[in-house]
């Protein structure tokens, strides 16, 4: 019997109330129809009210003052308050995200140590963090270490200039002076230069296996091109630009100059970080203990040292483990610094929670911050999916 | 495949259908149920009431767990007009981001929770005021070794306020006004923002008068902060109720306005009953001798009576918990209009 026929007689059999293709269907058409009548009443409740639906406030005055991040005054637009607000969480969760891997790797590592009182020191850090909510941590961060550091009179000073503070850490910034114009082309030519010549250090020598030449060999042009474009300049192309601390009347201080990471950057930086620097050494300490035992003892066998084992067998095959877990963790790294809004740090959901307040848009704000998050989450999950694929084993 | 495909997009395009032929005929719909909010309150038996949690004096949560302040009289003052008991109310304590979404959405029946009464507020957030129950002005509290005693001096200063308020409005307009550069420092809560002015994050903290001087009352060392005689605003806090529904938002401004009423007319809690026989007009249609006037506002005609007995009136409201024994803010422009002050209840007729 031709497929066809076979098709045709199996449909003449069933009745449709039966068809299992008919009623997969309609399953579908009937939770599509749950959704639009859901999101109709919403729509209905939200006329009723008489509320309206508009983004025009956007382009009106904020009139208030925003002091964390981007330059802000009051006669800017809510637009403009709301873009300090993503950045201020960009800076955030991208700063926490690089540290938090950074502490999560060498704690899931020194989870697995030999060394007793290493081990003990990393598995006590994870279960006390692990196991205490993220905003009693930042609350105690905040109101009770960071705001308890000595005031401005009796700063911690370190060379540098650098000063901690209960109003912040303060450190030298680098600022381009108006001959920097001319001066970053070399910048350029140094990273092109570079480029060159790890693409170069790709093309292995047939006879030994091994890179033509050393690694060091990349910083020669990152560190030539800009010292020579130096010497060309007039004045120095960028300054180091130290912070001060400046008495004012009343005998209070403040600091001028300088990068200032404020206290409640501070706190959440470091809150986020250690809290998620907990979950990720639990997911690497997973993934290296996945990669089989036997991988370590054959390279041993063949007299890798012990740092060697780690750097070039296991955490390589660990990786293709540790990632997919990863990928969650940075996303709630991201998500968790909303609660910035406890400790008084202009995140985007503080900042957005002062627009709504003063313009009574609730709606249309919230749509905003979800419209964010979301396509912050989405961008991270779509960086680390392309990295996920990359290192996964190649079959042919 | 493909003519499943199409049976879904046809069957999605008729419902899309229906619901755009659905739409405007919600909108026309009573946008109160009818009764309105009063009959709703009186059909579920008790009020609720948005009030402040944390600020001493207007509305907190003494030692016995219950809610307590200048605020939470008026609430107990409704209940009281409406229920005849001033126990029937339901607290929703609310942080002031929150306060104006929950009145939106019909979450509370009423804020009373120290809530400036502003154009934009009461146009663009569908809020109607009912009335002002205290006048208040924005002020700046500094430490006294700082020696500064007008905004003119705190150039480069650090002013700590909490989000969501007027407040954060005013500050920058003053400071704006004045040429003078600061930064500000925003929390969610006015605890928060009191413990980092307390631990000297902040070189001041702002907020209206009234809640500066609670909140040093509480402070470990009252004596080191000073109110600077500076006002940055008006304040006029009161009661309000969602936009729209008439018949409540006048059950709650003459509730209020009937405490200031018997201020005036001398009627407090202890002498109500001797008063039934005042041949005063005003104040036999006060106490419901004569006249409709509760029955007007779909309220029993002794409304009043029970406000007076159960909660007092609005003299021994503002003594029990912002005078001397309280947290002790002299009564100002909270007097009546008859002492200087500018408490002026419209004419009981």
């Amino acid at each position: 019997m031709s497929r066809g026929a076979e098709a045709a007689e199996r449909r003449s059999a069933v009745p449709f109330w039966r068809d299992e293709r008919v009623l997969k269907l309609l399953g579908q058409i009937l939770f599509i129809t749950l959704v639009i009548l859901v999101a109709a009443w919403m729509l209905s409740n939200y006329r009723k009210r008489g509320l309206t639906f508009s983004f025009g406030f956007l382009d009106e005055e904020a009139s208030f003052d925003l002091a964390e991040g981007l330059p802000f005054s009051p006669t800017d637009s809510y637009a403009r308050a709301f873009l300090i607000g993503v950045v201020n969480t960009l800076r955030v969760a991208g700063l926490g995200i690089v540290f938090a891997t950074l502490l999560g790797l060498i704690a899931g590592i020194a989870r697995l140590s030999g060394n007793w009182l290493v081990n003990r020191i990393a598995s006590v850090y994870i279960e006390i963090i692990r196991n205490t909510p993220l905003l009693v941590q930042l609350f105690f961060l905040y109101f009770a270490v960071i705001l308890n550091l000595p005031g401005l009179q009796e700063a911690i000073m370190l060379s540098g200039p650098i000063y901690l503070s209960n109003r912040g850490f303060a450190f030298p910034a680098l600022r381009p002076t108006s001959s920097f114009g001319s001066w970053w082309p070399f910048l350029v030519a140094a990273l092109i230069g570079a480029l060159v010549l790890l693409i170069l250090r790709r093309r292995t020598v047939p006879s030994t296996g091994r890179p033509a030449f050393n690694l060091l060999w990349v910083g020669v042009p990152l560190i030539a091109f800009p010292a020579i474009g130096w010497q060309f300049m007039r004045g120095q192309p960028l300054i180091l630009d130290p912070p001060e601390l400046v008495t004012m009347s009343g005998g209070v201080m403040r600091i001028e100059g300088g990068t200032i990471f404020s206290p409640e950057f501070m706190a959440l930086l470091l809150g986020l970080v250690i809290y998620t620097g907990a979950f990720i050494a639990e997911v690497v300490r997973a993934g290296i203990q996945a990669v089989d035992k036997g991988q370590t003892e054959a390279a041993r066998a063949q007299g890798f040292t012990q740092g060697q084992i780690l750097r070039l067998i296991v955490l390589p095959q660990a990786l293709r483990v540790i990632i997919p877990p990863l990928i969650s963790q940075y996303l709630n790294l991201t998500k968790n610094s909303s609660l910035a809004l406890g400790i008084g740090f202009l995140d985007l959901y503080a900042v957005s929670s002062t627009m709504l307040n003063q313009s009574g848009r609730v709606v249309e704000v919230f749509l905003m911050i979800m419209a964010s998050y979301l396509s912050m989450s989405l961008t991270i999950s779509m960086i680390m999916n392309i990295v996920n694929r990359r290192i996964q084993i190649v079959e042919r | 495949m493909r003519s499943k495909l199409y049976i879904l997009l046809a069957s999605m395009l008729v419902l899309i259908l229906i619901m755009t032929a659905c739409a405007p005929a919600a909108e026309t719909e009573e946008p109160v149920a009818p009764g309105g909010r009063l009959q709703l309150i009186k059909d579920r038996g008790k009020l609720i009431c948005g009030v402040n949690q944390e600020l001493p004096g207007f509305g907190f949560i003494n030692p016995d767990g219950e809610f307590e302040g200048f605020d939470v009289d008026f609430c107990k003052a409704l209940a009281a007009a409406i229920f005849g008991d001033a126990t029937k109310v339901e607290y929703r304590p609310l942080v002031a981001a929150e306060r104006l979404p929950a009145l939106q959405t019909g979450e509370i029946d009423v804020l009373i929770r120290n809530t400036t009464w502003t154009l934009t507020r009461d146009t663009a957030n569908e809020l109607d005021w009912a009335a002002v129950n205290f006048y208040d002005g924005q002020g700046m509290m500094v430490r006294v070794d700082s020696g500064w005693e007008t905004l003119d001096d705190m150039a480069g200063a650090t002013i700590c306020t909490t989000t969501g308020t007027t407040t954060e409005m005013n500050l920058s307009d003053a400071f704006r006004a004045l040429n003078v550069e600061f930064t500000p420092l925003l929390f969610e809560s006015t605890q928060d923002t009191n413990t980092a002015y307390e631990t000297g994050r902040c070189d001041g903290e702002t907020s209206d008068k009234s809640q500066l001087a609670a909140l040093r009352s509480a402070m470990a060392n009252p004596e080191d902060h000073v109110i600077l005689d500076v006002t940055m605003s008006k304040e006029p806090l009161g009661p309000l109720t969602a936009h729209g529904d008439n018949q409540w938002n006048d059950v709650v401004r003459w509730v209020t306005w009937g405490m200031m009423e018997a201020e005036e007319t001398g009627v407090n809690s202890q002498n109500v009953d001797e008063m039934f026989n005042s041949n005063n007009p005003t104040i036999r249609r006060l106490l419901g001798v004569e006249g409709e006037m509760g029955a007007s506002l779909g309220l029993p005609n002794d409304f009043m009576v029970n406000v007076l007995k159960q909660v007092g009136n609005y003299e021994e409201v503002y003594m029990r918990h912002l005078g001397p024994e309280g947290i002790n803010i002299p009564r100002g422009p909270n007097l009546l209009w008859s002492e200087g002050g500018l408490l002026y209840p419209m004419a009981w007729r």
